[in-house]
């Protein structure tokens, strides 16, 4: 089946219902191998059992880059082609961001007390993680609260394209400023420089919260698409009664 | 088994993460069954798609 086809609702519908259930086992195994893995894992030479925090935080911070990477490219096929397949995409992926960004704020910050002494920071790598979250719950405002669904959409991925100048500077923030966030220590020029035995877990994490990504973000699309059925047969409802 | 000074904050972190995630498969599973429910109840009520009538596209 060509990409192309996929364009079209019902087809995607069917692709999702078929799908899904794959998707949700996947999650659920590599989820309970993963957390096996950190229970398992290692206590780090510096921060003790608290590297854990590391496997829940690290994959959640990159979906949160991810869930708005998605808007973005969105946002460009709903204001550029203004395909509906692209702000449904749009729309589904807000929630699932919104809520991995908090759970990285939230891991970090808890991570942050025992190993910094605090809480927060208000450095660049903090900051510009807390502007995504806040853009996140902009964009969802925006699907929330816009009368007609159309300039809502247009005005999210107005906002989708401008938030996204956020993505780089959370990336590279701890490069291009001092920060008490640790710098990069996986994908960087020559190799990770964490050990295998915690690099393990936290690839198998990683793994676990994209599927669960890909398959909230997969439910979520299949759901907005039957909503605006729902909207266009309540409306041709009210019409027949009307005529 | 997790032996540390900071054994609240790994388990808190863990507690959070697993309520965010319960709530987001709950969002999405009960939105799920709300579309299927008031789709049901529209085609109950005869209201057809266009694509759903005779000889409509999919």
């Amino acid at each position: 089946m060509a990409v192309i086809e996929l364009a079209n609702p019902t087809r995607f519908l069917r692709l999702a219902d078929r799908l899904l259930p794959w998707l949700a086992c996947a999650t659920a195994v590599t989820l309970a191998y993963g957390l096996f893995q950190a229970v398992q894992a290692p206590d780090d030479y510096q921060q003790g059992a608290t590297v854990k925090i590391m496997f829940l935080h690290v994959p959640a911070a990159w979906l949160s880059m991810v869930g708005w990477a998605i808007m973005t490219v969105a946002a460009l096929g709903t204001l550029v082609w203004r395909h509906p397949l692209a702000d449904v995409a749009a729309r589904a992926a807000a929630p699932t961001g919104a809520g991995f960004t908090l759970i990285c704020l939230i891991t970090g910050s808890l991570w942050g007390r025992p190993t910094w002494g605090t809480y927060w920071v208000w450095d660049a790598r903090l900051t510009s993680e807390l502007v995504l979250f806040l853009l996140y719950l902009g964009v969802l405002a925006l699907y929330w609260t816009a009368e007609d669904p159309g300039r809502g959409a247009r005005a999210a991925a107005i906002l989708s394209l401008v938030g996204a100048v956020d993505l780089p500077i959370v990336k590279f923030s701890v490069d291009w400023w001092n920060s008490l966030h640790q710098g990069e220590s996986i994908f960087r020029a020559g190799g990770p420089v964490i050990d295998p035995s915690i690099l393990w877990p936290l690839a198998v994490m990683a793994v676990a919260f994209l599927l669960l990504f890909v398959t909230l973000h997969l439910a979520a699309m299949r759901n907005e698409i039957l909503r605006r059925r729902v909207r266009t047969m309540q409306i041709l409802e009210a019409q027949r009664a009307g005529a | 088994m997790i032996v540390d000074t900071h054994a609240d904050f790994i388990v808190a972190a863990y507690a959070i993460t697993a309520f965010i995630v319960t709530m987001l498969i709950a969002w999405v599973a009960l939105d799920y069954a709300a579309q299927r429910r008031m789709l049901g109840s529209l085609e109950d009520h005869g209201v057809k798609r266009r694509s759903q009538r005779p000889g409509g596209t999919p």
